[in-house]
């Protein structure tokens, strides 16, 4: 079987949504850190539409763009499968990829850059109403909090580890028990499992990072 | 076979493309024009979350967002496959194709802004667009290789749509002969059977879009 690379960043919710899916398939793999600020020769020759991280190399064949490295990584290696098999199924588990990817990720960072003021309470309520669907329409459904983990769960992921981290760096506390009942227990079940568990970055680091990065 | 039904707009391109892999794919559906202006039951009830077209309905299941919508239906219905076996190349096509999904602002704001903004728009999308001609299509007749694939009706939109945009906002930003692998694209595009019969007419659609760029101005200006 040919080689497996990964290009990664330890602060990297991206790049651990690659780690998570490869851990939870078993699959052996070469871990490479980047240096963000002195990029190597081989990502800005594998991904040089992008020049990001992660990219995944298998044999000689480079794979960017996170969620498109885990449906390539779904499809290479089936076994412990983390979309269903049904058609329909897998459509509405791509819906929250997706939603995750487009509301989640540009509200979310307007959030975490957000000056105090104005416009920071606008990215508060939209980041609130962006919760208030994922707890109330994805959850509700019990689509990913009941069955095994899946695509949906590692690609929310960041959620349940980064978020904290963006919050206490913009000062605001909004996900809880109380005021995200499903959401808090989906995050407490999602760090219990083993291939995550064993797999998140230092904390300490992580919010000193979140914190530095705001100040940019 | 359970019934499908698509709930779509004219002149949306992400109408368009759904249209186009059902009819490329021979599959029979009900298509359902929706007013924007005045969104039906049946859109908010199956789209609750971003109450836009396309959504699919199979067998009274909704699906939204186009690109998940190509996916289901090139796993339900995989004659004529949008997607090839190999599952580097389906990688390949689906970076290109999230390629795709993430310019959508840079020519949104092509379109709806003016002064600065708009400069920062034009500069941009034609960065994008160099890199769509030389990373994204290269060599290749389509983004698919021989036959059109999942990116090139992802990015159907530049066939059909983009210069009726360029005309209505004044500005051109695939300049003659800067781009001709794209241009060749486009003709072989715009020359496959089903795209070819399933096009916005130009000038109704320079209409609208002439007319919803008065909007935009209008609003930006006020």
């Amino acid at each position: 079987m040919a080689g497996v690379k990964l290009l990664g960043f330890w602060a990297s919710s991206f790049a651990y949504r690659v780690i998570w899916t490869l851990k939870l398939k078993g699959i052996n793999y070469e871990y490479i850190e980047e240096d963000l600020r002195n990029k190597s020769h081989l990502l800005l020759h594998h991904n040089p539409v992008h020049k990001k991280v992660p990219v995944l190399i298998h044999g000689d064949k480079a794979v960017a763009e996170s969620l498109v490295i885990l449906e390539y990584i779904e499809e290479t290696w089936p076994e412990n499968p983390l979309l269903p098999t049904d058609a329909y199924e897998r459509a509405m588990a791509r819906f929250w990829i997706n939603f995750g990817e487009s509301k989640v990720e540009c509200h979310f960072f307007q959030f975490f850059k957000s000056a105090a003021g104005e416009e920071q309470e606008k990215a508060i309520k939209e980041t609130v109403e962006i919760l208030k669907i994922i707890e109330e329409q994805s959850l509700g459904d019990k689509k990913f909090s009941e069955e095994a983990i899946g695509l949906v769960d590692i690609a929310l992921g960041w959620l349940a580890y980064w978020f904290e981290g963006q919050e206490e760096a913009v000062g605001t506390k909004l996900l809880n028990s109380t005021t995200f009942p499903r959401l808090h227990a989906w995050i407490q079940n999602f760090k219990q499992v083993p291939a995550i568990k064993e797999n998140l970055p230092d904390r300490q680091k992580l919010r000193a990072h979140s914190k530095r990065f705001r100040r940019v | 076979m359970e019934d499908v039904k698509l709930l779509g707009a004219w002149p949306s391109s992400f109408s368009y493309r759904v249209i186009w892999v059902l009819k490329l794919k021979g599959v029979k559906y009900e298509y359902v024009e929706e007013n924007l202006f005045n969104k039906s039951d049946l859109l908010l009830r199956y789209n609750p979350i971003y109450k836009k077209i396309p959504v699919l309905v199979h067998g009274g299941k909704p699906i939204a967002e186009s690109i998940v919508i190509l996916e289901y239906v090139e796993e339900t219905w995989p004659q004529n496959p949008l997607l090839p076996k190999d599952p580097y190349e389906r990688a390949v096509a689906r970076f290109w194709t999230k390629f795709e999904e993430h310019t959508s602002p840079t020519f949104f704001s092509f379109f709806q802004s003016v002064g600065e903004e708009q400069e920062r728009a034009v500069k941009e999308a034609k960065e994008l667009l160099r890199i769509i001609e030389e990373q994204g299509l290269g060599e290749k007749k389509f983004f698919g290789g021989e036959e059109i694939g999942l990116a090139d009706i992802a990015f159907g939109w530049i066939a059909g749509w983009l210069r009726t945009m360029e005309e209505a906002v004044g500005v051109k930003l695939m300049e003659d002969d800067r781009f001709p692998r794209l241009q060749a694209w486009i003709e072989n595009f715009k020359a496959v059977p089903v795209i070819k019969e399933n096009l916005p007419d130009h000038n109704e659609m320079l209409a609208y879009f002439k007319q919803r760029r008065e909007m935009f101005i209008g609003s930006a200006t006020s």
